[in-house]
């Protein structure tokens, strides 16, 4: 059992947000405050010192993207602070922001449809909390779909594995995933690094951040 | 000369004679408004009487623009007035009773009642009263009833034979065919008068035309808050109902005894499957990262979701909602023809500000042969941009490639 989280939870749909404190007590976290706007996301983390925040890309008062720029803000003022961010949006732009705050560590770029894959979610939450990234598989799809130049390079097997890092993923994980041995795994990615021209690194954030860096380029 | 009796002199006839019926009951108007407002002025009741005396000219200018087409046939003279702003009588009143075309309409009303009339009536009558009569001598003769056995004619010439009666039949079928054109002419001329006082001016044409290009924006603005709120609804309201729904359903998976949960996982999938069209669907509507990055971010997303690789070569600031988003949705509408049709392996976009104007161009190296002229797409596309002013060219030789451009006159936000 991975430790209990102290999480910050900003979403203007009430229904929404009741589920989402329903889904992260589910798993064993402490939901220590819930709000319903930017401001009071600000305000809250101020106050509670979260582990993790989970916020709504659009929210009250303008209804744009003031969460993501009040995630952004929060970034800023502390690159350490875990965020993940929820979206209806596959929207690279977005991520990229948030890509771009701090090292790039401990933060998060998911759909909110994968909310209700509740295990995949609660598995989200702490590879953020813990210092990870995390960015949503249909973004990542994109940006493969985008890129394919440099990418035709990749084999069909070598892309899945890319696809799988960029969402954050360890070695053994992809391994698991694909039902290969991590060996496997470990050659592959050397291959794609190769290929796409990135020197190898032992950091596996690095390699997401590496990966996704290329990507955006 | 035939076509002149066939064609315009029933015209010109049907023309005047109207104009005399109407303008003896407008002289009976006119006399009955006048002297009643007048009289009824030091109690103030008259105002609003001379008021509606001044706006008669209205009704009458409308009338008088449509027997204009007995005349001369065509389409109706256009309406001069302009459309009140505000809602409400008063308002309405204000604005008639400052516009020229009212005072010019007036004008002719007052011209119409009381001069113009008796004239048209005396011209009818001239023409067509005195050679009528002379034709018709033979005939008055056999019916008269003087003791002489003879017949005044036009109570001028004073016959008492046939013989006489037919040569007064010629002269007047002479006088007749010779007084015709005249009456063409004078109708003509009456016409002319009433066109020069009820058309609208230059002024005037120009301002109907500003105020059509206006509601044509207005239009196209309303549309565009509309999709704005569609998205809104069902983003604010289906998309987190789902949601929330999927949610409920993964919960419920990870307590379900195993006898459920493959209906459940059935009823999940399903769940995100409508979940993910419904987000595709919003995001066609209108993509949110438009109105929060602008265009270059937004065409980089077009071009992400485009099945023909796409080079973008854009650098540009952000313009007005309604310039951004018809550029966006021109843009997309042309990626999508390029994946259906062009035959196209890849595809350039370029965006540049300079001088004032937005150029964005798409290009493809695909097998050409495009016509705008067929693609119902590209055509309300054309009308979107010129509601700006702006303008779409599609350039697209049989063999190719194809190359789409909009240009839109507009400042930097």
């Amino acid at each position: 059992m991975p430790p209990a989280l102290k999480i910050v939870l900003a979403e203007d749909s009430v229904l929404l947000r009741e589920g989402l404190v329903g889904v992260l007590t589910r798993f064993g976290h402490e939901v220590v405050a819930a709000v319903g706007d930017a401001e009071s996301l600000t305000a809250a983390v101020a106050t509670y010192a979260p582990d993790l925040v989970v916020t709504d890309v659009r929210m009250p008062p303008g209804l744009t993207d003031e969460g993501l720029r009040a995630a952004l803000a929060l970034r800023a003022a502390n690159p350490a602070l875990p965020v993940l961010v929820l979206s209806q949006y596959v929207q690279r732009t977005y991520a990229a922001e948030l890509l771009d705050t701090g090292d790039g560590t401990g933060v998060g770029y998911l759909l909110k449809d994968r909310i209700g894959q509740v295990e995949q979610f609660a598995e989200a939450v702490e590879r953020v909390a813990a210092g990870g990234t995390v960015v949503d598989p249909e973004v990542v799809r994109q940006l493969l779909r985008r890129r394919r130049d440099p990418l035709a390079a990749l084999t069909p097997r070598e892309r899945e594995v890319l696809a799988l890092v960029a969402e954050g993923k360890s070695n053994g994980a992809i391994a698991r995933a694909l039902v290969v041995t991590e060996a496997a795994v470990g050659k592959h990615i050397g291959n794609i690094l190769g290929k796409l021209d990135l020197p190898p690194a032992e950091d596996t954030h690095r390699r997401v951040l590496a990966v996704l860096a290329y990507l955006r380029g | 000369m035939i076509r002149t009796v066939v064609r315009d002199v029933p015209r010109a006839v049907a023309y005047l004679l109207s104009g005399v019926l109407i303008g003896a009951s407008l002289l009976v108007v006119l006399l009955v408004l006048g002297t009643v407002g007048l009289l009824l002025t030091p109690i103030l009741v008259g105002l609003p009487l001379l008021a509606l005396a001044v706006l008669s000219g209205g009704p009458v200018g409308a009338l008088e623009r449509r027997r204009l087409r007995l005349a001369a046939p065509g389409p109706a003279l256009p309406d001069p007035h302009a459309t009140p702003a505000e809602p409400g009588l008063a308002a309405w009143a204000r604005l008639r009773l400052t516009e020229r075309a009212t005072w010019r309409e007036l004008t002719y009303t007052g011209l119409f009642g009381f001069v113009l009339w008796p004239l048209d009536a005396l011209v009818l009558f001239g023409a067509l009263g005195v050679s009528g009569a002379m034709i018709g001598a033979p005939a008055q003769l056999a019916t008269t009833s003087s003791a002489d056995g003879d017949a005044r004619i036009a109570k001028l010439w004073l016959i008492d034979s046939y013989g006489q009666a037919l040569l007064c039949t010629a002269a007047g079928v002479v006088l007749l065919l010779a007084l015709l054109r005249p009456l063409v002419l004078y109708a003509r001329a009456r016409a002319a008068l009433a066109r020069l006082l009820l058309a609208p001016s230059q002024a005037e044409a120009e301002r109907r035309l500003a105020e059509v290009t206006r509601s044509r924006a207005r239009l196209v603005a309303a549309f565009e808050a509309e999709r704005r709120r569609i998205e809104r609804d069902l983003h604010d309201g289906a998309q987190q109902r789902l949601v929330s729904l999927s949610m409920n359903l993964g919960l419920a998976r990870l307590d379900a005894p195993p006898e459920l949960s493959d209906r459940l996982a059935a009823a999940h999938r399903e769940a995100d499957q409508v979940l993910g069209e419904l987000r595709e669907l919003i995001h066609g509507i209108h993509p949110q990262v438009l109105a929060d990055y602008g265009l270059p971010d937004a065409l980089a997303d077009a071009a992400d979701r485009s099945a023909v690789p796409v080079e973008l070569d854009v650098d540009l600031p952000r313009f007005a909602e309604s310039v951004e988003s018809a550029a966006y949705f021109a843009v997309r509408e042309a990626l999508a023809n390029i994946g259906r049709h062009s035959g196209a392996e890849r595809a350039w976009i370029s965006g540049r500000y300079a001088g004032g104007r937005l150029r964005v161009e798409v290009r493809d190296d695909g097998t050409g042969g495009a016509d705008p002229a067929r693609g119902t797409g590209l055509t309300g596309l054309a009308d979107r941009l010129a509601v700006l002013d702006g303008t779409l060219t599609v350039h697209s030789p049989a063999g190719g490639p194809t190359v789409l451009s909009l240009e839109i006159p507009c400042p930097q936000r």
